[in-house]
């Protein structure tokens, strides 16, 4: 073990970290895809005013999760003091994901 | 419910579970944010297929398409609080050195895809007879 490697010095074989940032984009990317077809949704039953708002809504509600997801990643790239996730942080991404599916509820009605 | 109330104010006072027990090897922190990740997409995936039963099957009757969409999304909903509080309870468990939280969950969401799964078959069956 050299100890020249700076920031990863006492790293983890398991690449706990990296594995944990992966996670992170796969759900993002299952996010992305939650919001395509909420778009989708939005502009088959033709546009109404309360389909483009939700529709609007769902786009703005993934840009949220997307900067948590950034956040964290950010984060997790440093390494330093490997800090744990944020309560918030958890609970922002919830959010996110609940008022994607109320979005969803107000598309397919 | 009790419990499950405290768990929500935990959700929005991070400081709270920090201050609790001690901190475990963040590699078990690590590995339980993976696991509610894993729990989140789970219920991005649900609400996916909501929209997808409304998207895909437009033969459907109005009333079984909805109520298909609105069963599939309300079920990601309920898993991604699952997620949350799941989380929650594990850090805190991990911080005070006990057992983790066993849950009825997984089996009662399996079932419920199941049954989901069965009566799309039934009903785009049912619906093409029609």
């Amino acid at each position: 073990m050299s100890s020249t490697e700076g920031p990863a010095e006492g790293r983890d074989p398991g690449l706990q970290p990296e594995r944990t940032r992966l996670a992170w984009r796969r759900t993002t990317l299952s996010g992305t895809v939650v919001a395509v077809l909420a778009v989708k949704t939005a502009l088959h039953g033709g546009t109404s005013p309360l389909g483009v708002i939700a529709c609007a809504l769902c786009c703005a509600l993934w840009l949220g999760f997307l900067l948590v997801a950034h956040r964290r990643i950010g984060v997790l790239a440093t390494g330093a003091g490997h800090p744990g996730l944020a309560t918030r942080q958890a609970t922002m991404a919830v959010l996110c994901t609940v008022a994607m599916a109320a979005c969803g509820a107000v598309l397919v009605f | 419910m009790i419990e499950f109330a405290r768990n929500v104010r935990l959700w929005f006072a991070p400081q709270e579970v920090r201050e609790e027990g001690h901190t475990p090897d963040y590699r078990f922190s690590l590995a339980n944010e993976r696991t509610f990740l894993a729990w989140l997409r789970t219920a991005l995936a649900l609400i996916g297929g909501g929209f997808a039963v409304d998207q895909f099957l437009p033969d459907l009757r109005w009333g079984w398409r909805v109520g298909l969409a609105l069963a599939l999304l309300a079920a990601g909903v309920l898993c991604s609080l699952r997620a949350v509080n799941h989380w929650v309870r594990c850090e805190r468990a991990m911080r005070h050195d006990q057992d983790l939280p066993v849950s009825r969950f997984p089996a009662l969401l399996s079932v419920v895809v199941a049954v989901v799964a069965v009566v799309m078959v039934v009903v785009v069956l049912a619906g093409w007879e029609g």
